[in-house]
């Protein structure tokens, strides 16, 4: 039984993703959408971050926000997988549970 | 046999600045009598929720913080608090709101609803809800 | 003393579970009103998929900002998405459960026709295809579903 955990801001606005990351535990899956999405990029600040919980945790991206931002898939950080919306309801049925760390 | 969820409900904003600290114990409240298995969570700023002494006159808001003092009234006992984010704000159990129960089957002892836990017992018990609510 | 019965709601990926395969039931809370936020577009694309994928939706409901979803007098620029009527539409098609929290929509000025006649105004403004009702229906959701998720802020 594991969680995904869906992050939404940004990791250079808000602290959301830092505190899924205390708390979520190993094996949960994480789902960065919207403007999470810049927190999959290589080279950030934040990557080390990301690096570190891609060996612990399932990574996912949503692919149409990453797009929107400009973002190509490219720089994406390894062992971040792309997801579309369909992908996205798969993921929440493969999980037992939602949380949303708005 | 009708099924008891496990319902957490995640506060992480300090109150008054947004409505979500507020519109959110509403739902909280309204949830009780639904019979399931409640709990509550302060992450970040959602420990300033629970801050003693809040005085809302010279901002003209409702203040809402005695209402958290209802909860066990409606069997809300299980209220965590994020350790470190205690922490990291300065604050301590002291700085909270006092919030008690009492155990009808330990002779209607007091007990406290708050129980301060690691990141990592936080972590435990969010892996083990079925219905997560976010403010 | 409450009884638990214990529940089979998903497995961990790797492992049989029927879920993967069964219809799952939905239950949706949008916290944000349309455009502000992208909460409303985020969920509207996960329910369309979900019902895409032949899945359930219990109920989609508009907490805090998220009322305003539910406006009957939205003018968006004709050259980009009417959230309000894409709602609408998804919910005739599919014949969806929308609902505003009726006490957060008076709060913010979001009335159906009797609120609105029981305050004395003399208008009301909430769009077709929305209901309107108290916070229960959202803790029932969250009972009747597999699986609740939270668009926010």
């Amino acid at each position: 039984m594991s969680v995904l955990h869906i992050i939404n801001k940004s990791p250079f606005e808000k602290n959301s993703l830092d505190t899924c990351l205390r708390l979520a535990k190993k094996g949960s899956a994480i789902l960065l959408i919207e403007d999470a999405i810049y927190a999959a990029q290589k080279n950030t600040a934040v990557a080390d971050k990301i690096i570190a919980a891609v060996a612990r945790h399932s990574v996912f991206a949503l692919a149409p926000d990453l797009d929107a931002r400009g973002i190509d898939e490219s720089t994406v950080v390894d062992g971040i997988s792309l997801v579309d919306y369909e992908g996205f309801v798969r993921l929440a049925t493969e999980y037992h549970a939602v949380q949303s760390w708005l | 046999m009708p099924q008891i969820k496990k319902f957490l409900y995640v506060n992480r904003k300090a109150p008054h600045g947004s409505i979500y600290a507020l519109e959110s114990l509403e739902v909280v409240l309204v949830g009780a009598a639904f019979d399931q298995d409640v709990s509550l969570a302060f992450i970040d700023d959602g420990v300033y929720q629970l801050m003693l002494n809040q005085n809302t006159n010279g901002i003209g808001v409702k203040n809402f913080s005695p209402t958290y003092r209802a909860l066990s009234d409606y069997d809300i006992n299980q209220i965590y608090v994020e350790k470190e984010s205690l922490e990291l704000r300065g604050l301590k159990q002291e700085d909270l709101l006092p919030l008690t129960w009492e155990d009808e089957d330990e002779d209607w002892a007091e007990k406290d609803s708050i129980q301060v836990v690691s990141s990592e017992e936080l972590g435990d018990i969010i892996d083990k809800q079925d219905i997560i609510f976010n403010f | 003393m409450k009884l638990q019965c214990s529940t089979s709601q998903g497995a961990a990926p790797g492992e049989a579970d029927d879920t993967s395969r069964q219809p799952v039931k939905f239950g949706i809370l949008v916290s944000e009103g349309p455009y502000t936020h992208q909460a409303s577009d985020t969920a509207y694309h996960f329910t369309a998929a979900a019902l895409g994928s032949g899945h359930e939706i219990v109920r989609i409901f508009f907490y805090h900002d998220g009322v305003n979803n539910g406006t009957s007098l939205g003018v968006p620029p004709q050259d980009d998405r009417n959230i309000t009527t894409r709602w609408r539409e998804l919910a005739e098609k599919h014949n969806l459960d929308m609902v505003l929290c009726i006490t957060a929509a008076q709060r913010r000025g979001l009335l159906d026709p009797d609120a609105a006649k029981r305050a004395g105004k003399d208008t009301s403004n909430m769009a077709q295809g929305f209901n309107i009702s108290g916070l229960g229906q959202l803790i029932d959701a969250g009972i009747q579903a597999d699986r609740l998720l939270v668009f926010g802020d």
